[in-house]
């Protein structure tokens, strides 16, 4: 009985562990908007052609914070 | 008592009965109509063929023109010819965004199921356009001629890895996103009913709404813009 307790609490503390996640997401995404924003600053003639670029490194940063969500997710509804 | 997670659960749209795969949901009817909006605007709203377009035909050819760019730019020029499809893509899934911004409907895109075919679908064209293109040539995307002779097959099994891994990160990045942002502003909505803070959170749910119909064209365009990168890989596998 109290293993099972502990696997409920388990499953709460992991979620909210997993959710440390998406804040480090957070970073990774800032980042890499800071540094295409700073160069974009620096040669604006170039910066169009590289938006295409800045929303696939947004993309790759992301998809981790999402994964972090996703842990979470399935330890509230599915473990 | 309501839940934030509710709104995500799939209900034949007649009866309570078993979903089965042949049964009409609310997943059908919602993807159905997606379907039927971008029809509409696209069958219907070109009819005219104006030079100089008519309001509709120049929301439509704006999309038109964004793709095509895009595919041009990212892909390279023989990949034009994979347009159709990753118009198609583009379309369904931004319509499919949309339309479950209105309230008490349903998002297909936040289901995996829906999402992992899409993906799937890509991975399985791609691979296959691949090799059929460029033959065993196409394993060249692995092998990388220009790092260290020693590190090359390091390189290698790390490359193989990522390779399977896109098609689920393809298909988890849109569904986790609409997921996450549909489940944000159902947790607003239930602090509205709180007397206290629902000034604050009706403030809130305005700003987090205005952001979810932001991220939903910015995820069809990602989705779209990841397809036609993979495709560029599979067409021009040398580094």
């Amino acid at each position: 009985m109290e293993l099972a307790a502990a696997a409920a609490l388990g499953k709460f503390i992991g979620a909210g562990i997993a959710a440390l996640g998406s804040g480090l997401a957070a970073i990774g995404v800032g980042n890499v908007a800071g540094n295409f924003l700073a160069g974009a600053l620096r040669n604006p003639s170039a910066a169009g052609g590289q938006t295409a670029t800045l929303f696939i490194g947004l993309a790759f940063a992301e998809a981790l914070g999402i994964f972090a969500f996703l842990v979470a997710l399935l330890l509230m509804f599915a473990v | 008592m309501f839940h934030p997670m509710d709104q995500f659960i799939v209900k034949p749209l007649f009866g309570d009965g078993p979903v089965m795969w042949y049964t009409p949901t609310n997943a059908t009817l919602w993807m159905a109509l997606a379907v039927l909006a971008v029809s509409l605007l696209f069958v219907v709203g070109t009819r005219g063929r104006a030079v100089v377009p008519t309001r509709v035909q120049s929301i439509a050819e704006v999309f038109y023109g964004l793709v095509y760019k895009m595919v041009e730019d990212v892909a390279g020029h023989d990949g034009a010819k994979y347009f159709p499809h990753i118009m198609t893509l583009f379309l369904f899934i931004l319509f499919s965004n949309y339309l479950a911004l209105i309230p008490m409907s349903f998002s297909p895109t936040s289901h995996i199921g829906v999402t992992a075919v899409l993906g799937f679908g890509v991975f399985f064209a791609v691979t296959a356009i691949g090799f059929a293109k460029n033959g065993i040539g196409f394993l060249k995307l692995f092998w990388m001629s220009d790092a260290p002779l020693f590190l090359r097959p390091i390189i290698a099994l790390i490359e193989v890895i990522s390779y399977f891994v896109r098609p689920v990160s393809h298909s988890i990045r849109l569904a986790g996103n609409i997921t996450a942002g549909h489940a944000v502003l159902k947790v607003f909505a239930t602090f509205a009913a709180v007397t206290a803070i629902a000034p604050l959170s009706i403030v809130a749910i305005v700003a987090i709404f205005a952001l979810e119909v932001l991220v939903s064209v910015i995820q069809a365009y990602v989705f779209t813009i990841l397809t036609c990168v993979y495709l560029r890989d599979a067409l021009h596998p040398s580094h």
